[in-house]
């Protein structure tokens, strides 16, 4: 079975699913029990979790933790789950961030509250299970399941203009998967009846065939990432999406599209990857430009902040598409801290919500005078999604831009760019809202209480930590990335390292 | 080398341990966590220059930061000649500095915050001058360019304040993105980022070139004017200085410490560390030289009609960092950095005694509405006096010998630019000695002119704040004496100490020519100060004449040559303009949206046609219903 | 014996007759007993069959049918009965709430 001697993924998907259904029988009126087992339930996953990452074997690209099961026979689908040090820290990203949703959640959701929870527990199950599946079948299945709660979550607890937001999610991410199960059903017939994903990966596939299906899991995943110009749904999803809404959205569920990048296109359809990298790096600079400069137009905070997820993406997507090391390393680097920045963002903006019940930057001004505590972290995390050293922003976006000018010397220094849109936004923004005089709408906040620090305090640490000593990391995706490479340059070529494209003097 | 850990690192737990518990628990006891912290660092940093004097340097890794296939960065120290001196000139006066603001801070309600950024910058700057790698200089370079926000934009209720601190961080943003590049390209030619290796190693750049953007570039060129953007930013130099006249929004300690002694001089610094790829490029070398003495020329201009007494000393080290890339790119780094470090203490010494002007005038920075201050706060007189001769290069001083070697070098020295920045030098000297003095004239001397209520609060400083002038003022009369020339009977240790670092630059010229040029220099700054003293010193409306004549130069001037203007009009309100109207308007608003809604809106019309189909009458249906029955077993019998 | 087309024929006309009644009437009762007529049709075809080919299959299915038209004629009744109650008529024209 694996190292541990017990099916550890299962475990992480069934345990919240198993929780939702427990909430799912207590009382209505019961409402302090439905949110304490919630925060027991997310709790206990997050600390079963935690043998992932001490018990990894960083020495190997191979999956780790698998359990496999026959599941429908005749159709030759499996139960198969496992990891690799592409996908192991973002299950850990999801467990964490559950906990947070659930205290964040704890006194700004007054109506059914019951099924909030529940649907946040489901969500984190069918995330977990994204991340670990193996079988094309049960990704797929696990894929469509997280649209369900989320759908509800932004349809059911969000901002007045939620039902139009929720459908624009739903009708996006759904018209992207269609493509994406087109493309599955056709690698099931091409490769004999197989949904086993590793087994797939092994194949080769006609160059026809290879961008074909290409595109159609590009479908799928840019409109996750979210890509220009398929975009437009995050905004509209974030704003309206309650606090632990778009927390979940932006701390995991739109790195399910990077991932899918790395996971299935990449590995599936090396040839076509490559030849497809130069309109994937095109559309990666025009995200990240375009996305810094919507953001110096908006008055909304949450929107602001959604439009410099679309920004940050882009760097993601540009460090895969550079298809060297540093690039795929920052990338899947960059995608946590994003999910850990942004999403520490959207939960100090929930904080602020919660008090004033408004999102207009305008609203805002003098922030620093009434809650000192409070804008000291939102400073941290604004210098987090400015990349500045010491945090982790900067070591996933400095090896991207690495990676990218590599492989493109105007992707680079395009690229580049929008770190200097970034500070100009973020600052300004952090100006308007905390610096100037006290606007008087915000006089007599009150500061946060322990409940909101002891959320933000595991964001801070990891914002640190993953700053000062990232190679702690990093060391998790050597073997896997190296692994990724060799398959996209399987005809003997030497390995794109960015080291080695100019290696115009070699020292010792 | 484990206990060098603690130079910079005890000012990072003064940082903590202020910014945690500093508004509860330590309030306004912060000052002593962090003076102790600087002033061990600075004990420390005495001990590792004691040592590389000796001749004993250190260059140790101390983990591994990132490493990402055949790219691997630590976290490491290099302390040599040039850290060393840095070390001095950084912990000396932060020491100094940090005292001080314990008197000028005093009963402000950040005061723990104020002393939390003061550590976490010294922390900084030493990170950045100890560092033995691109990247960690690259994080040390941000982080300094970070406290200097912060500090800037201290006092953050004031608008100004907080737009200058985001105008500073964003503009030095403009050139870390030409250093960040640069740093890129030293990685990909080199494989590696520690200095050691690469500066062993640039001489295999000779001759190679590049595909930079579809140009064929020299390589060393590229690489060394990448890496002067950033020195261009962070070091105030044209075309992205507008920053730090503005960055005296902050609180003056912070202009002493931050835009003045230390970290404005980052740039100089790294041009000098990395002094073995720029000599490698002529180009470059040339446009630093350029650089540097356009700077000089035309902030020295814009200082002779401000009368904000802050902004005129911050145009004025904009001008003294310009003669020290005016140095470097002549080849002249040891004297470059000479000056840097004898800079450190005069402008510091400047910006502490117009801070001490601004607290017995209540925070009035208006040269027009001083005036006499001498017999009030004669302490703060005598030191600024001293600083503004040291500026001046009045021989002895500490500033002589620096301005001096630099102006002999250029002038005597290899460079084909050499003659043209020497004159351009001198004029400066003529010009720093000249608004110098007016400032000293107008302040200290002649008649009050502001509010009684004003004259009624005028005091000489406490103790506290008048010390560290003292102690400054010696480092303004004598530190340049470890640099005295041999012409002058020194043996110019600063440079012989600096040579295994930055190399010796000979003049080629004779005694008589060296005399010559010193003897420029020296009567342009007596005459720079001579005429101050016959505009401002005599009765008389001279400078509104002369004012009056050159109208046109002087509203030029008095609007710093409408920079900053230009920059709102070409990039601030372009991007703004697009961002609202172009993209979010159009692009954003219509195009992608539009697609994105009109797809459901033509689906939504299709079947509102279809439905018409759907009558409600039951009749209708089952008529249909029959037709189709017809229909199909029609066709099944008759196929 | 009576030959099967007879049956059929008899069948066909049933069933014609409940065709020709569900689609020219509008009062709703009498469209529910053209109902009835067709399946009773089906019902003779099914019977005759049934007979001619020795099969007991046919009845029983047709024993099925009388069950579902039973339940068919209660809930259908239910339903005109709801109509009456809510439109005081018979008459299916008046009833075009599922109009699109």
């Amino acid at each position: 079975m694996n190292t541990l001697g017990y099916p550890i993924l299962s475990t992480l998907i069934f345990l919240p699913l198993l929780g939702a259904a427990v909430i799912l029988l207590m009382g209505r009126s019961q409402e302090a029990l439905v949110k304490w087992a919630a925060l027991v339930v997310s709790i206990v996953a997050f600390v079963l979790s935690i043998p992932l990452f001490t018990d990894f074997d960083r020495t190997t690209h191979l999956m780790q933790f698998t359990e496999r099961h026959e599941w429908i026979p005749s159709w030759n689908i499996t139960y198969f789950l496992g990891v690799d040090g592409i996908s192991v820290l973002f299950i850990l990203l999801s467990t964490l961030v559950t906990i947070l949703c659930v205290l964040i959640s704890w006194n700004s959701i007054k109506t059914k509250i019951k099924e909030f929870y529940i649907a946040i527990l489901i969500m984190e199950g069918a995330m977990i299970g994204v991340f670990s599946a193996l079988d094309f079948f049960l990704f797929y299945l696990f894929w469509e399941a997280m649209l369900i709660p989320m759908y509800l979550l932004i349809g059911v607890w969000g901002g007045p203009n939620r039902i139009y937001a929720a459908i624009k999610f739903f009708l996006f991410t759904l018209v992207g998967s269609v493509l994406m199960l087109v493309g599955i059903i056709v690698l099931y017939f091409y490769a004999g009846k197989t949904f086993n994903i590793l087994e797939l990966m092994n194949m080769n596939y006609p160059y026809q065939m290879q961008f074909w299906l290409f595109w159609a899991f590009f479908a799928a995943f840019a409109v996750k990432v979210p890509m220009f110009p398929v975009h437009t749904w995050l905004p509209d999803a974030h704003t309206e999406a309650p606090t632990a809404g778009s927390v979940i959205l932006a701390a995991v569920l739109i790195k399910m599209g990077a991932y899918g990048f790395l996971r299935f296109s990449i590995p599936l359809f090396p040839d076509a990857s490559k030849a497809m990298a130069v309109p994937m790096l095109t559309l990666s600079v025009v995200a990240i430009i375009y996305g810094a400069v919507v953001c110096l137009a908006q008055s909304d905070l949450k929107r602001l902040i959604a439009y410099s997820s679309v920004s940050h993406m882009g760097f993601v997507t540009l460090g895969i598409f550079a298809l060297n090391i540093q690039g795929l390393e920052g990338g899947i680097l960059q995608m946590i801290n994003h999910g850990i920045v942004t999403g520490a963002l959207f939960l100090s903006v929930g904080i602020v919500y919660d008090r004033t019940h408004s999102r207009q930057i305008s609203d805002y001004g003098g922030l620093a005078t009434v809650l000192p505590v409070y804008s000291a972290f939102f400073m941290v995390f604004t210098l987090a999604s400015i990349g500045l050293p010491g945090t982790n922003g900067f070591v996933g976006e400095f090896l991207i831009i690495l990676g990218g000018f590599a492989a493109s010397k105007w992707a680079g220094v395009l690229s580049a760019t929008g770190i200097i849109i970034g500070a100009g936004y973020m600052l300004w923004l952090y100006q308007r809202v905390f610096f100037m005089e006290t606007n008087q709408k915000i006089v007599g906040l009150q500061e946060m209480d322990m409940r909101e620090i002891i959320t933000l305090v595991p964001m801070v640490i990891l914002v640190f930590w993953i700053g000062i000593y990232p190679d702690m990391f990093l060391s998790f995706m050597h073997p896997s990335v190296e692994h990724l490479l060799k398959r996209l340059n399987a005809e003997g070529q030497e390995m794109a390292v960015a080291g080695k494209i100019m290696g115009i003097i070699k020292i010792p | 080398m484990d206990s060098y850990l603690l130079i910079p690192f005890l000012p990072l737990a003064a940082f903590f341990i202020n910014i945690i518990f500093g508004r509860t628990l330590i309030k306004d006891k912060a000052h002593w966590v962090s003076i102790l912290a600087v002033f061990g660092s600075w004990v420390v940093s005495m001990m590792a220059v004691a040592e590389v004097l000796q001749g004993k340097t250190v260059n140790a890794d101390l983990y591994t930061w990132i490493t990402s296939g055949g790219f691997k960065v630590s976290v490491g120290f290099l302390i040599d000649q040039l850290t060393s001196v840095m070390l001095v000139v950084v912990t000396t006066c932060s020491t100094l500095i940090h005292i001080y603001s314990a008197g000028y801070m005093h009963g402000d309600k950040g005061y723990y915050r104020f002393f939390s950024y003061l550590s976490l910058f010294t922390f900084s700057m030493l990170m950045l001058v100890t560092a033995n790698n691109f990247l960690q200089l690259y994080f040390g370079w941000e982080a300094v360019g970070l406290c200097s926000y912060f500090l800037i934009g201290f006092w953050y209720e004031k608008k100004s304040a907080s737009d200058a601190g985001k105008k500073a961080f964003i503009v030095n943003r403009f050139g870390d993105f030409g250093f960040g590049i640069g740093v890129i390209m030293i990685f990909l030619t080199f494989g590696t980022l520690h200095y050691i290796p690469i500066f062993g190693a640039v001489n295999g750049m000779v001759g190679q070139t590049v595909d930079f953007l579809g140009m064929q570039v020299d390589l060393p060129t590229l690489i060394a004017l990448l890496l002067f953007c950033g020195a261009v930013g962070k070091s105030a130099q044209i075309p992205l200085h507008v920053w730090l006249p503005d960055a005296m929004e902050g609180p003056t300690p912070v202009s002493a410490l931050i835009h003045a002694a230390t970290m404005v001089t980052a740039g100089v610094f790294m041009v000098a560390r990395c002094n073995p790829i720029f000599s490698l490029s002529p180009v470059a070398m040339d446009v630093v030289a350029i650089v540097g003495a356009v700077t000089a020329l035309f902030a020295a201009t814009i200082g002779l009609v401000q009368n904000d007494i802050k902004r005129i000393i911050a145009y004025s080290t904009v001008s003294q960092l310009g003669y020290m890339f005016l140095a470097c790119g002549v080849g002249a780094y040891g004297a470059g950095i000479f000056h840097l470090y004898t800079h450190a203490f005069f402008k510091a010494l400047l910006f502490l005694c117009a801070g001490s002007v601004m607290h017995a005038m209540a925070g009035e920075l208006d040269l027009q509405k001083m005036g006499g201050l001498k017999k009030y706060m004669p302490w703060t007189y005598l030191t600024m006096f001293v600083a503004s001769l040291s500026i001046a290069g009045v021989p002895g001083l500490a500033g002589f010998f620096s301005k001096d070697e630099i102006l002999w070098l250029a002038y005597s020295g290899p460079s084909p630019v050499g003659k043209l920045v020497w004159a351009i030098g001198t004029i400066v000297a003529f010009l720093t000695a000249f608004y110098s003095f007016r400032l000293i004239f107008l302040t200290f001397h002649g008649k009050f002119r502001g509010s009684h209520e004003q004259e009624h609060h005028l005091h000489e400083s406490p103790k506290v704040m008048t010390i560290p002038l003292m102690i400054l003022c010696v480092g303004a009369i004598a530190s340049g004496w470890v640099g005295i020339p041999s012409l002058l009977g020194g043996g110019a240790h600063f440079t012989e100490f600096m040579k295994p670092v930055l190399g010796h630059l000979e003049g080629h010229g004779t005694h008589a020519e060296e005399w010559m040029v010193m003897a420029i220099s020296v009567v342009a700054g007596l005459s720079g100060i001579g005429l101050a003293a016959f505009v401002y010193l005599r009765e008389g409306d001279l400078a509104a004449t002369v004012t009056q004549k050159f109208r046109f130069v002087h509203q030029v001037l008095w609007n710093k040559y409408y920079v900053d203007e230009l920059y709102d009009f070409i990039i601030v309100r372009p991007t703004i303009w697009i961002a609202k109207n172009v993209i979010v308007g159009v692009t954003d608003g219509k195009i992608i949206e539009g697609i994105v809604n009109g797809v459901p809106e033509l689906i939504g019309r299709f079947s509102l046609w279809l439905r018409s189909i759907q009558t409600g009458m039951v009749h209708q249906y089952a008529a249909v219903m029959a037709i189709g029955a017809f229909v199909v077993i029609a066709m099944v019998l008759l196929w | 014996m009576i030959p099967l087309h007879w049956y059929l024929w008899l069948s066909a006309v049933v069933f014609m007759v409940g065709v020709a009644g569900f689609l020219m009437r509008r009062n709703i009762i009498i469209m529910f007993m053209s109902i009835e007529l067709m399946l009773n049709a089906v019902n003779i075809s099914l019977v005759s069959f049934s007979r001619y080919l020795d099969d007991m299959r046919g009845q029983i299915l047709v024993f099925f049918i009388i069950a579902v038209a039973a339940a068919e004629a209660a809930i259908g009744l239910g339903i005109i009965i709801a109509l009456f109650r809510n439109k005081v008529t018979a008459h299916v024209d008046e009833a075009n709430e599922m109009k699109g």
